[in-house]
C-alpha cells in the first residue's frame, strides 16, 4: 500500500474514521482477543512450562516445580541410550513411511484423476480409512494380524505363504505399523494429488499427445514438473505427521515386543505419566519439538523460493 | 512437410491406439482391485461383527458367514458405556467446532480486513503456531489442568481443542478472496465492523465455515492422546479413548470388539458421506492455496 499516493485530507479522514470507528466498537486486536487468550492458554504456555518444567525435576506426584535442575535433565535425556532408541524408531517410522505414503498416493491420483464416472467410488475407498479413529483402525488391525484367526494370516496362506508374527516380532513390528499407517492415511495424500493433477490444464496433455510424446514421457515431463508445490507439501506434511507417531504404536504394541516399537512419544508418555518425572518428559518434548519445528520452517523458506521462482 | 512424412507421421499414430485402448482398461482393473483391497479391513470387521463367534476363529480365516447374527451390536450397547462416550464425543465434538470456528473466523476477518497496529507480528506469531505439535506438548498442558483441578471434565476437554491456527489461516485467505468493495460501503454507511463481520462477511463463507466446521469436528472426535490423558473416569471417557480400554479376551468376544469399532466409526462415516464434498474440497483447498 502506498500512503504516499493518497492526498493528505483523503488520509486524514480515513484516520478520524478509524478513531471514530474505535470508538463506537471493538475492533482489529478485539477480533482477536477471544482466538489469542486460548492460543496463549493452550498452546504457548504450555511451550513455557516445558522450557520452564525442564530445568526443575518437576514430578507428577508433587506439587510446585520442585528442585532446580539446571540442565542436569538434557544431561540425562543425552546420555539415556532408551531416549536415543526410541527417537530413532520415531526417524526409522519416518524415513519408511513418507515415500511410501507420497509415491503410493502420488499413483493411485495418477490412476483415477482422468476418470469421469466412478471417482467417487475411489475417493470413497482411498480416503474413507482417513476420518476412522486410531482406535478403531487399531482393534481392526489387531484382529487382521491376530495369529491364525486373522485376515493378514489367511490371505498368506492363501497363496501358500507362512505367516510372520506380525505384532510380536522386534524386526517386523514397526514395518506392520508401517503398512498400517500408509493403509490409514494415504488418502488425505491422494486427495492433495487429485486436486494437483487436475488443476493442469488439459490442453498442456493434449498439446504433447499431438507430438507424440507418450504417457509415461508426459508425466515425467508435464505432470511431475507442474506438481512440484504440491509434492513439497505432501511430503512435508507427511514427515510432520509421522514424526508424530503415536496413537498406533501406543494402542497396538505399547512400543513393544522389546521396546523395538517405542517412539518418542511413547517415550515422553512414559516418562512424563508412567514415572511421573514432568520436568524429564519436558526436556524431552522440547527436543522432539525442536526438531518438527526446524522441518516446518525449512518448508516455509521453501515454499517462499518457490514462489518467488514461479 | 512433404506427402511421405505425413503419411508415416499418421500412420505412427493410427498404429498408438491398439495398446492406447488396452492400457485404460488394465488401469481401471488394477485401481478397481486396489480399492477393494484398500475396502477389505473395514468388510472384514463388519464380516466378523455379524457372525457367531464360533465362526470367527476358523483357520485358516474365512468370509462365509453361516449364521448371521446382530446380537454383537446389541450387547456392546448393554455392556460397555459406547451410549455414554458417544454422548460425551458429541457434546465435545459441537463445541469444540462452535468455538473454534467463531473464534478463528474473527480473527481472520480482523487480519484480512482491518489495519491495526502489531498487526503482521499477530499474523507472524499465529502462522508460527501451525508449527507447535500440541501432542509434544501434552505433559507440561496436562500439569495446567492438574494445577486448577481440571482434570476428567469436559473443560479439559473441549478448550485445549479449540486453538487452531491453520483455521485462522483459512478463514484469512478466504476473507482475502472477497471483494473489499462490500463492507467497505457498509464502513461508509456507518456499520461497525461487527456488523459487517457479522452480516455480511460470515454469511457470505458458508464454504469455509462448512470446511472448518466439518474437518474440525471430525479431527476432534478422532483425537486420542489428549482425550485419554485428560479423562481417566470411563464415564468421562469420549469413543476413540473408550475404544481405547476394549480388550478382546476377558469375556469380550471377537465379534463383540469389531461391533463396538463400528459403532464408534458410524458416525463420522455418516458426516463424511453427507459432506464428502467439503471435506474433499478443504483438503483440496490446503494444497492449492
Amino acid at each position: 500500500m502506498s500512503t504516499s499516493a493518497v492526498p493528505a485530507p483523503a488520509v486524514r479522514d480515513a484516520r478520524s474514521r478509524t478513531r471514530h470507528s474505535r470508538a463506537r466498537g471493538f475492533t482489529g486486536f478485539g477480533f482477536v482477543t477471544p482466538f489469542l487468550v486460548f492460543y496463549v492458554l493452550f498452546l504457548l504456555l504450555p511451550l513455557v512450562l516445558a522450557v520452564v518444567f525442564s530445568l526443575f525435576n518437576t514430578s507428577l506426584a508433587l506439587p510446585g516445580l520442585g528442585r532446580w535442575e539446571g540442565l542436569h535433565n538434557y544431561g540425562e535425556l543425552f546420555r539415556d541410550s532408551y531416549f536415543w532408541s526410541s527417537m530413532w524408531h520415531t526417524v526409522l517410522f519416518t524415513l519408511v513411511s513418507t515415500p511410501v505414503l507420497v509415491v503410493v498416493s502420488f499413483l493411485l491420483a495418477l490412476g483415477v484423476y482422468r476418470r469421469r464416472h466412478g471417482q467417487w467410488f475411489f475417493r470413497l475407498a482411498f480416503f474413507l480409512p482417513y476420518i476412522l479413529p486410531s482406535a478403531v483402525v487399531a482393534l481392526v488391525w489387531l484382529w487382521i494380524f491376530e495369529p491364525g484367526y486373522g485376515l493378514a494370516d489367511g490371505a498368506l496362506h492363501l497363496v501358500g505363504l507362512g505367516a510372520p508374527s506380525w505384532l510380536g516380532s522386534t524386526s517386523i513390528a514397526l514395518y506392520s505399523i508401517v503398512l498400517v499407517t500408509v493403509w490409514w492415511t494415504v488418502g488425505f495424500n491422494f486427495i492433495l494429488f487429485l486436486a494437483g493433477l487436475q488443476e493442469i490444464p488439459q490442453e498442456v496433455y493434449e498439446a504433447a499427445e499431438m507430438d507424440g510424446a507418450s504417457r509415461s514421457t508426459q508425466v515425467r515431463r508435464i505432470t511431475l514438473p507442474m506438481l512440484g508445490r504440491t509434492v513439497t507439501l505432501v511430503t512435508v506434511l507427511q514427515i510432520i505427521a509421522s514424526l508424530k507417531i503415536f496413537d498406533q504404536v501406543y494402542l497396538m504394541t505399547q512400543g513393544g515386543p522389546n521396546f523395538s516399537t517405542r517412539v518418542a512419544l511413547e517415550y515422553i508418555y512414559d516418562t512424563g505419566f508412567t514415572s511421573g518425572r514432568v520436568g524429564y518428559a519436558s526436556a524431552a518434548s522440547l527436543v522432539l519439538f525442536v526438531v518438527i519445528a526446524i522441518i516446518g520452517f525449512a518448508w516455509l523458506a521453501l515454499v517462499r523460493r518457490q514462489e518467488r521462482g514461479v | 512437410m512433404s506427402a511421405a512424412a505425413v503419411r508415416s507421421s499418421t500412420a505412427g499414430r493410427r498404429s498408438r491406439p491398439l495398446s492406447q485402448r488396452v492400457f485404460p482398461h488394465v488401469i481401471t482393473g488394477v485401481m478397481i482391485a486396489l480399492a477393494l483391497l484398500w475396502l477389505a479391513p473395514v468388510l472384514w470387521a463388519i464380516d466378523t461383527a455379524v457372525k457367531a463367534e464360533p465362526d470367527t476363529i476358523k483357520i485358516p480365516a474365512t468370509w462365509a458367514i453361516p449364521h448371521l447374527t446382530f446380537s454383537a451390536f446389541s450387547t456392546d450397547f448393554s455392556a460397555s458405556d459406547i451410549g455414554r462416550w458417544y454422548i460425551n464425543s458429541a457434546i465435545v465434538s459441537l463445541l469444540v467446532t462452535v468455538f473454534t470456528v467463531i473464534t478463528a473466523s474473527m480473527a481472520g476477518y480482523a487480519l484480512s480486513r482491518q489495519r491495526f497496529r502489531g498487526q503482521n507480528l499477530l499474523y507472524g506469531a499465529i502462522l508460527a503456531g501451525i508449527m507447535i505439535p500440541p501432542q509434544a506438548l501434552m505433559v507440561p498442558l496436562f500439569r495446567e489442568f492438574q494445577a486448577i483441578h481440571g482434570l476428567n471434565t469436559y473443560w479439559a476437554l473441549v478448550l485445549p481443542q479449540v486453538p487452531s491456527p491453520v483455521a485462522v489461516f483459512i478463514f484469512k485467505k478466504f476473507f482475502d478472496g472477497q471483494p473489499p468493495e462490500l463492507d467497505q460501503a457498509a464502513r461508509m454507511d456507518g456499520a461497525s465492523w461487527w456488523t459487517c463481520y457479522r452480516r455480511i462477511a460470515l454469511p457470505l463463507s458458508r464454504s469455509a465455515v462448512a470446511a472448518v466446521s466439518i474437518f474440525t469436528f471430525v479431527w476432534t472426535w478422532n483425537n486420542f492422546l489428549w482425550p485419554f490423558l485428560s479423562s481417566t473416569n470411563t464415564p468421562m471417557m469420549t469413543i476413540p479413548v473408550g475404544l481405547g480400554t476394549v480388550i478382546p479376551g476377558e469375556g469380550i468376544t471377537n465379534a463383540l470388539v469389531m461391533a463396538s469399532a463400528i459403532l464408534g466409526a458410524l458416525p463420522l462415516v455418516v458426516v463424511f458421506l453427507f459432506g464428502q464434498r467439503q471435506i474433499v474440497e478443504g483438503v483440496a483447498g490446503t494444497g492449492l492455496k
